[in-house]
């Protein structure tokens, strides 16, 4: 009697490439970080002869970094836009009613506490960047893979609270800045370069505010959420927002401590 | 060894047998949400259509007090309709609407990258609208500045009825809309570059998903300026800066004198997003034209791949041309002649797009179906107003014809008209794709009324824009309600063109009128339209593929049968017709083999 060795069609299908990163589980680890192309790669990676949403952990990850390359570079226009307008006001001025051009323009001073805050907003980028790192490390996703608790979130939840404390104490940071230039009555509505010193970092801290929600959001996801993909998920994008954040910041800081 | 399927949640939900049961409200299904953008879009061009008849009633007619019927005054409804239409009409139906039902199918993609995100953006453009139709029944009605919210008209309250509150009112409305643009771009940009099948490579890429790409692109860049221009006014109202505002300016009788700023300042803001923003309305039409074109003729995209540069080279030029609005404000002249520059230069690959349109279709015999027949009408309003540009385009013509009627000639031809038939030619030629479901086929629109609706709508467009070229070269300006009781020379100039503005306004009630054989053909053929077969019009592209079952929402499916059986691949570019004799004969792109479909060789 011969034994049914033609396997079914959908079987005979699907042909995978055993490499060393294989462990025999039909499923790839989490941690397996090559490049997954799709959309007419067929580089042979049978990973890419999938349907859409089952090519691999790094699938989802990938597409939702790229939305936020996208956003953030949307944002990037903002505040081009923002310190594009600031020049302009920086350099252009007025005829008085005697015919005389006339530039108004007073710079602002930086309240000193600006550095420390640049400093503590840095140090929460090590900090998220800490956290990110522990979300991919090698050895602890493959625990989890294996089942062995969630030993990735336990070490990156101390990072992120971290994280939170420090962005908040950034935030707290930039109110006391506020608080000096009002105790001086600088005000919003003061002078050309307040507007723009209130501005610009205003819309940052509203950014910020955002990313303090993220964090925290990742968070209460490091306890909740049971796939370890999007843990990763939401830790890696927060970081990355974060760390644009941190790099915005770095820019319209030099630009109000220097260009005015 | 098996694999360990993944469920997460593997819960298929059960399908509503009637595809017109309103769908759960904050439903994150492509299809459904591409439904629900095209059903705000037609419920905005009503709106809009029949603002736009009120003024031409208004412009004739001023005695007539037509007030009492609408709220507002003409410059408040002449600023909603153009925000209404370029809006809520023009960018959400072609980039968001047929984006979401077309355009992962044509990638050969189950879904869109991020459904939440997607769904949020739906229902914060709805927001949007609503804020902005808010403001008609605010105590002072809508802004009276237009759709270009020019300072210091905008910037002061104080400066006409509707400048208050109704200003208010269309800010938020605009950075609303303004950041759900840009999510669903992102939405649109993630899903092209991620979610495309196997073998659907970047030059296979239908030209209509190269419309949608570059539009999303422009998006991104173009709304977010919009948006700090937007906060930048707002302070300017509210928190006592003044960055549009000119010292010792004299608004409506209020001396303001502390202002530092310049109103061109927010012309620079605003056409660095106005400009691009009329090519994100027009770009998904131009990709859809040409694969229409191609498809009714039975012949390649000619150029295929220099069509594709000369969307993103569109694209990109668009981005340097926006000082042309802006010849008569005050722009240095050298500004002037590069901005004159390069917008002429954005005139070759526009050019390039209308040679391409008309090569393809060159001694064919095109099937004259409705949708081909309203591309061929794209084409048409796309070549008569195109030919306007050139001449706006050199400052010192400008300087007269700037702030008249001849400007709203070239707009409503080229952006107005042409996008509108673009989303006529989509809405036929998709109509399938619109109603079907999971569990039904799609519908067809009726043929007869369609040639119909296209026979009288070409009528009345050109009928409506093409006299006010006339108009606008003998001086009727721009934004004026009424053209009578004008003193002196100016006013003879204008009473001379009051029966031609009597024809113009006949002519668009003509058009307007129109619509109402589109308005019962859609309906009609909603739940009555002849039943569709899966590739009706013997297409080629992904959007057509038999047996893509659009399980909605779709989650991992990681079972092997499900791999094999719901894998989707692109063996081919799009627009391999064999024979223009042989409507039959065509490989689609998810055809493995070619198979020739004629015996005979081709005549040609
Ligand atoms: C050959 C290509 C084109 C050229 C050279 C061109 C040139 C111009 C110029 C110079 C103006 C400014 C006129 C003025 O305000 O005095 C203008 C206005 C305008 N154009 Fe075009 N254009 C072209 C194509 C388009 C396209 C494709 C669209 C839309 C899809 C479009 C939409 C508009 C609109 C909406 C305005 C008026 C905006 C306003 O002032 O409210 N144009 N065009
Ligand atoms: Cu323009």
């Amino acid at each position: 009697m011969p034994a049914t060795i033609t396997p079914i069609d959908t079987d005979r299908d699907r042909k995978r490439r055993v490499d060393d990163h294989d462990n025999g589980s039909g499923r790839r680890p989490p941690n397996d970080n090559r490049d997954k192309r799709t959309g007419g790669g067929g580089d042979g990676d049978n990973w890419n002869e999938r349907p859409h949403g089952s090519r691999g952990p790094r699938e989802r990850l990938g597409s939702y970094r790229l939305a936020l390359f996208f956003a953030i570079a949307g944002d990037l226009m903002f505040f081009v836009a923002l310190v594009s307008v600031f020049f302009v006001a920086r350099t252009t001025g007025h005829f008085d009613a005697y015919n005389r051009y006339i530039n108004e323009w007073l710079p602002t001073a930086i309240p000193p506490i600006l550095w420390l805050n640049t400093a503590v907003l840095l140090l929460s980028s090590v900090t998220i960047e800490l956290a990110r790192r522990s979300m991919f490390h090698e050895q602890h996703v493959m625990e989890e893979w294996f089942g062995l608790g969630k030993p990735t979130s336990r070490r990156a939840a101390p990072w992120l609270i971290a994280s939170i404390l420090l962005g908040s104490l950034f935030l707290a940071g930039q109110t006391i800045a506020w608080k000096q230039l009002a105790s001086q009555h600088v005000f919003f509505a003061s002078s050309q370069s307040s507007h723009f010193f209130y501005l610009i970092t205003y819309t940052h801290a509203i950014h910020l505010f955002l990313g303090i929600g993220a964090l925290l959001t990742a968070l209460f996801g490091l306890y909740t959420s049971r796939q370890i993909e999007t843990r990763q998920i939401l830790v890696d994008c927060t970081a990355w927002y974060w760390h644009s954040m941190g790099l915005f910041w770095i820019f319209l800081f030099t630009l109000l401590a220097f260009f005015q | 060894m098996t694999p360990t399927p993944r469920h997460q949640s593997s819960t298929t939900s059960p399908l509503p047998p009637n595809p017109y049961t309103l769908p759960p409200l904050f439903t994150t299904d492509h299809h459904t949400i591409g439904r629900l953008y095209l059903l705000l879009a037609l419920f905005s061009v009503i709106i809009g259509t029949t603002l736009s008849l009120h003024m031409r009633l208004h412009l004739i007619w001023p005695g007539l007090n037509i007030e009492r019927i609408l709220p507002g005054s003409y410059l408040a409804i002449m600023t909603v309709h153009g925000t209404i239409m370029l809006f809520f009409v023009l960018t959400t139906a072609p980039q968001s609407g047929f984006g979401n039902l077309i355009l992962p199918a044509q990638i050969g993609s189950r879904r869109m990258a991020l459904p939440l995100v997607n769904a949020f953006s739906f229902w914060l453009t709805a927001l949007s609208l609503l804020v902005l139709c808010s403001s008609a029944f605010t105590e002072a009605g809508s802004p009276l500045s237009g759709w270009t919210a020019y300072p210091p008209l905008s910037a002061v309250a104080s400066a006409g009825p509707g400048q208050g509150l109704g200003m208010d009112l269309w800010l938020a409305s605009i950075a609303l809309f303004a950041i759900a643009s840009t999510m669903s771009s992102i939405n649109t940009l993630v899903t092209i570059i991620r979610l495309r099948c196997e073998g659907m490579t970047w030059d296979r890429l239908p030209l209509t998903v190269w419309g949608w790409f570059t539009a999303a692109l422009l998006s991104i860049l173009a709304f977010s300026v919009l948006l700090a221009a937007l906060l930048l006014l707002f302070c300017d109202r509210h928190a006592g800066t003044s960055f549009f505002l000119p010292a010792n300016d004299l608004v409506n009788g209020t001396l303001h004198t502390s202002g530092s700023g310049s109103p061109l300042l927010w012309l620079h803001l605003f056409w660095f997003f106005g400009h691009p923003e009329v090519y994100i309305a027009i770009l998904p039409g131009m990709g859809l034209t040409s694969m229409l074109l191609a498809n009714f003729a039975r012949r390649r995209v000619f150029a295929y791949r220099t069509m594709i540069v000369t969307t993103l080279l569109i694209g990109f030029l668009g981005i340097l041309v926006w000082g042309h609005h802006m010849f008569i404000s005050g722009l240095s002249p050298y500004a002037i002649s590069a901005f004159s520059v390069s917008t002429i230069a954005i005139g070759i690959p526009a050019t390039a797009k209308v040679l391409s349109w008309l090569a393809t279709i060159w001694r064919s015999r095109p099937q004259y179906t409705t949708a081909m027949l309203f591309s061929l009408g794209f084409v048409s309003l796309f070549i008569t107003g195109g030919l306007t540009g050139p001449i706006l385009a050199q400052p010192i013509l400008d300087q007269y014809l700037h702030n008249t009627f001849f400007v709203v000639a070239h707009f409503h031809l080229i952006m107005a008209m042409a996008g509108v038939f673009a989303l006529f030619a989509a809405t036929y030629y998709w109509f399938p794709q619109i109603t079907r479901s999971a569990t039904c086929p799609g519908r067809l629109m009726s043929e007869t009324l369609g040639r119909w609706h296209f026979a009288t709508t070409l009528l009345g467009a050109y009928a409506t824009f093409l006299p006010m070229h006339l108009t606008g070269l003998a001086g009727e300006p721009r934004h004026y309600a009424q053209l009578s009781g004008v003193p002196n020379a100016a006013g003879h100039l204008l009473a001379d063109l009051l029966p031609l503005n009597r024809f113009i306004t006949a002519a668009a009630i003509f058009l307007a009128s129109a619509q109402l054989l589109f308005l019962v053909n859609l309906v009609r053929s909603l739940r009555h339209g002849q039943l569709a077969p899966t590739n009706p019009w013997q297409a080629t592209t992904m959007e057509w593929r038999p047996a893509l079952k659009n399980i909605s929402p779709i989650h991992e499916t990681n079972s092997r049968a499900d791999v094999s059986d719901l894998k989707i691949v692109v063996y081919r570019s799009p627009c391999e017709y064999h024979s223009s004799l042989h409507p039959s004969s065509f490989t689609p792109q998810w055809e493995p083999e070619i198979t020739l479909n004629t015996t005979d060789d081709d005549p040609e």
